[in-house]
């Protein structure tokens, strides 16, 4: 796959076409939004019946790039589970894939708005937010400069929207990357607020980088 | 029962007679069926019996006699499928019932009633309720229903035919099986415009009895022909505007016309041409699916109040409200469908025996060969029309999960009552089931949900397990399944909205860009959440409107018809002169197609090798066909660059030549292919995101939701290739696959072309052979998706760089 390179606040990073954030020093990979056992949570409150494979999907897409880089240590950047219930309740195919992932490194829950705190009976450890070099990893995105999920970036690019990362001057967004996630046009007031100008990079069979700003498409 | 005296008087005094078809409705014992032309007093027969009964009911001897002592309740119920329908009825209905002092309330519920009234309405029904068939879906999901319907006599179905088009009909007839348990001796009538198979109609409504077909006098013969032009139809395009002198001509000789434009972009395109031509500014308005509420409702009034000459219309127009003084209707474009014709004619000329006039507009050569079939079809009054396939299952899903919204259900009398209906008559208990499990379950081969099942069994009853749930469900009642649209407005505080363009084509759209909307030329501005900022730019050549995917194909009948037609030169003089020498050069070049025969070729141009094949099966079969081949191609390493598809051709652009199709046109070959590709097809995952909204998988509708562009809900695309991924067998990806079959990719019918065609030519020319001329000409190919996708989209971000200063940064 390929990624897009790029200098953030003294850290060399890479937008991956995954959606995923890989910083190849210190050999970590970032993955923000994976909501695991988000079908589990919408059943459970009434709603319809999903079908009850995004965790599957998701862990397969994570785990190719896992085989591709080998990371150190995987981070969470919150929103990994739609909430703790569904964590604790993961179905065992996903628990299982879960903790061959995670052996033999390292793997840090940061806590988001809907996991607030990390899942027990999983492998890895939890943190409210980490520091790598001058650049804050939070959920989502406070004083910068820093790198955060949440908001599920995604833009309008040839006829369709893709899931992107927002690169401004203090924040970084990332996409989400679980299966089941929707999400929030670049142009959205939230957004353009933390990134008015800059770039977006979009996600697909590669990443595709292009301006954000001003009157300008997209 | 006869008509009695005070109707009899009531007829007289309006100066009317009362039609036989309006009399043997009166005494029918069963259900019936009336098939009538418009104009032909078909509302009013529906009406009569239930008139007369509550007549008879409301003297003192009568079961309304004292009224103050007995809730009537509810006697008549009548479904159309157009709220503004309803709410005509409703003021047509007030006059009888005031002349003949019958004191019964005639109300309407719709989605725009308000939930007062809605409320009342529960507790205290009027005599006749006015309704559609979401509606009723909606009443029949409250546990009142049975209290509600219970007393129910009579049930008037309108426009019928247009309703048994689509799953809403089949929506409809599953909740009037309910009725009629709810409410045994039950009396149903169906009203319908002329349709080619009146019986099919009668057993799609019938329940246990069969119900009695009253065919109406169809009236004199309409009159109907080609508009003469005195430039000849282009050789391709579908605009029709080479005939704007002379529509114009005919617009001024006639009180009222509708000229019907077969999709909105041409409506629009053809709007303006019209005023840019029209000197003497005769009122013309505008009227299609994309226009904002207020705007059809402004030019529908105008057309009410006789304050328009002519109404430019797309199938918005095909169903509604009489225009009585609509005496000349014109088609732009091919019919595609000669039933479909003949219901448009008969917009014409409401006045009962008199006959309809209407001119029809050929765009293109092809059309013009398509016209003259048609017309003569409609002269044999032979109309046509594919049989109607069997109820779907992902509108029992909805059922199914609505019916638990009532009460509890056994699933034995729920699978009874469903058989019951029409459409549903040969359905497997077996599928029943899967469609029980579905609703109760997710029917996931990974059981998931077992704690957290959305029915459950208790006491031999299915039930909600969560009741709150029965909210959600209620919010996303219905089988219209619109396309993510987004809305157009003028810029500025409060700019007026002007309609509604499809997400993909405004994602298309760069500020500056330029488009048709409501007739005029519009800029875009800015795109701000989910709403398009326009300012009005008369100067700006516009970019092409492009609404709506889904083309209707020409009908299998009417194929034929011109396929026979073009294979006999004996009958080509019934051609224009030009159409004429057209078919004669390509006879003498190459050969013509005809029936039995299919024929292709290959030839040179600009390049590039060209496959035709003269197919006539309909747009979205030979779309499908060029899908497939192409694939083919690309596997010989032949090259293919992109197709095209037209109601009668396939063309196949490629790097080298295709020598032999034979092989590639063998049947299990093309199926096996079609397994394959239907995956990852967009065809398909369009077609699954219906199935999956209709069934439930999917809602549109969530309580609170918020309306900026925050997306809460995620691409039905991702569970598609979830499904087709993890769980291929699931009942979700069947009903899709049958779906599609029938529909969009309508693998049915390359298979009858194949079928029809036992002998096979194929032709290598030197140039272009006139038949594929106009082809080469016609816009609207097929890319071929994947890597050609990736790179469009590189182009245009590498565009966006460079703009911006940023190339070669990446």
């Amino acid at each position: 796959m390929s990624g897009y390179a790029f200098d953030f606040h003294g850290l060399r990073l890479e937008a991956r076409a995954s959606g995923a954030l890989w910083w190849a020093e210190g050999a970590a990979l970032v993955v923000a939004d994976l909501h695991l056992g988000k079908s589990e949570r919408m059943a459970r409150r009434g709603g319809p019946l999903l079908p009850p494979y995004e965790g599957l999907a998701t862990l397969e897409r994570l785990a190719d790039e896992i085989a591709a880089l080998d990371p150190r240590v995987v981070i969470s950047l919150g929103d990994g589970f739609d909430d703790l219930a569904a964590a604790e309740a993961l179905d065992p195919l996903v628990a299982g894939a879960l903790r061959r992932l995670a052996r033999g490194r390292d793997w840090i829950w940061i806590g988001g708005n809907h996991d607030p705190g990390a899942p027990s009976s999983l492998p890895g450890r939890a943190a409210d937010s980490l520091l790598l070099g001058r650049v804050t990893l939070r959920h989502e995105a406070a004083e910068g400069p820093d790198v955060s999920g949440h908001f599920h970036p995604v833009i309008r690019l040839a006829g369709e929207r893709r899931r992107a990362f927002l690169l401004g001057g203090d924040h970084l967004l990332l996409p989400a990357f679980g299966a089941y996630t929707g999400g929030l046009l670049h142009d959205d007031p939230a957004l353009a607020a933390l990134v008015p100008q800059g770039l977006a990079i979009a996600c697909g069979a590669r990443a595709i980088p292009l301006p954000l700003g001003q009157g300008r498409r997209p | 029962m006869i008509l009695p005296p005070e109707f009899q008087d009531w007829f007289a005094r309006q100066g009317w007679q009362p039609h036989p078809h309006q009399l043997a409705l009166l005494v029918a014992t069963g259900d019936s069926l009336l098939i009538a032309p418009t104009g032909g007093g078909k509302t009013l027969a529906g009406f009569l019996p239930s008139l007369v009964e509550l007549a008879q009911a409301a003297r003192p001897d009568g079961y309304l006699g004292n009224r103050e002592a007995a809730q009537a309740g509810l006697h008549t119920l009548y479904v159309s499928p157009l709220k503004a329908l309803t709410a005509d009825i409703g003021r047509n209905l007030a006059r009888p019932v005031a002349d003949l002092g019958l004191g019964v309330r005639v109300e309407d519920r719709t989605g725009d009633t308000g939930q007062t009234q809605r409320r009342r309405q529960r507790v205290d029904p009027p005599e006749i309720l006015l309704t559609t068939p979401e509606s009723l879906a909606l009443m029949l999901s409250y546990p009142e229903a049975p209290a509600i319907f219970g007393g129910l006599r009579r049930v008037v179905l309108d426009e019928l035919h247009a309703l048994a088009e689509s799953k809403r009909g089949d929506q409809l007839m599953l909740g009037l099986a309910r009725l009629r348990r709810l409410a045994p001796g039950l009396r149903v009538i169906g009203l319908s415009a002329t349709v080619e198979a009146p019986q099919a109609l009668a057993g799609f409504m019938a329940g246990a009895a069969p119900v009695a077909v009253v065919e109406a006098d169809p009236g004199p013969d309409p009159d109907i022909a080609m508009l003469p032009t005195a430039k000849p139809a282009p050789w391709s395009g579908g605009g029709g505007h080479y005939a704007i002198p002379e529509v114009l001509e005919v617009v001024k000789g006639a009180r009222t016309t509708i000229i019907f434009i077969n999709t909105r972009a041409q409506a629009e395109l053809f709007f303006q041409a019209l005023w840019a031509e029209n000197d003497e500014n005769l009122p013309i308005g505008l009227h299609h699916g994309s226009l904002a509420r207020e705007q059809r409702a402004r030019v529908e009034a105008a057309m009410a109040a006789g304050a328009l000459r002519a109404v430019v219309a797309t199938g918005s127009l095909d169903l509604g409200i009489d225009w009585g003084a609509v005496d000349l209707v014109i088609q732009v474009g091919a019919p595609k469908n000669v039933k479909r014709l003949v219901q448009r004619i008969g917009r014409a000329n409401h006045r009962y025996n008199a006959p309809s006039k209407a001119r029809i507009v050929p765009a293109n050569r092809f059309e013009q060969i398509e016209c003259v079939a048609a017309l003569e079809a409609v002269r044999e009054r032979d109309l046509d029309g594919d049989p109607r396939g069997p109820g779907p299952l992902d509108v029992l899903c909805q059922h199914i999960l609505l019916t638990a919204c009532a009460a509890p259900f056994d699933a034995d009398a729920l699978y009874s009552e469903v058989v019951a209906a029409g459409p549903y008559r040969g359905l497997t208990r077996a599928d029943f089931d899967a469609c029980l499990d579905f609703a109760a379950t997710g029917g996931y081969a990974l059981r998931a949900y077992d704690r957290w099942q959305r029915l459950v069994l208790r006491g031999g009853l299915w039930q909600l397990r969560d009741p709150r749930a029965a909210k959600l469900l209620r919010m996303n009642v219905g089988t219209i399944v619109e396309a993510e649209m987004m809305k157009v407005r003028l810029r500025g505080r409060g700019g007026a909205p002007l309609g509604e363009v499809e997400e993909a084509f405004a994602a298309s759209l760069t500020p500056g860009d330029s488009f048709l909307i409501g007739g005029r030329v519009v800029r875009m501005d800015a795109m701000r959440e989910m709403v398009i900022e326009v300012t009005p730019d008369p100067t700006q050549r516009p970019k092409i409107a492009v609404y709506s995917g889904v083309k209707l194909a020409m009908s299998t009948q009417l194929s034929h018809r011109v396929l026979a037609l073009i294979g006999d030169p004996a009958r080509h003089g019934a051609l224009p002169a030009q159409t004429r020498e057209w078919l004669g050069l390509q006879a003498e070049v190459s050969a013509l197609p005809e029936p039995g025969l299919l024929l292709s070729e290959s030839f040179p141009h600009a390049g590039l090798w060209h496959f035709a094949l003269y197919g006539f099966a309909g747009r979205n079969a030979l779309q499908t066909l060029g899908l497939l081949l192409t694939r083919e191609m690309e596997e010989e390493g032949l090259g293919p660059l992109g197709f095209l598809s037209t109601d009668y051709a396939l063309l196949v652009w490629s790097l080298d030549p295709l020598r032999d199709p034979a092989p590639l046109l063998d049947r299990a070959r093309l199926r096996a292919g079609l397994g394959d590709w239907l995956g990852g097809n967009a065809v398909m995952k369009r077609t699954f995101r219906n199935t999956a909204t209709v069934a439930g998988l999917i809602q549109r509708n969530m309580p609170g939701q918020r309306k900026s562009g925050r997306q809460a809900t995620f691409s039905s695309d991702i569970l598609y290739d979830t499904l087709r991924k993890y769980d291929p067998g699931h009942l979700m990806l069947r009903i899709t696959a049958e779906e599609a079959g029938r529909g969009l990719v309508d693998f049915d019918r390359i298979e009858e072309m194949l079928d029809r065609s036992p002998r096979r030519e194929h032709r290598i020319l030197d140039r272009v052979s006139p038949m594929a001329a106009p082809l080469l000409l016609e816009v609207g190919q097929v890319p071929i998706r994947g890597e050609g996708r990736e790179r469009l989209a590189l182009i245009e971000a590498e565009a966006l760089m460079a703009e911006a200063g940023l190339e070669g940064i990446a």
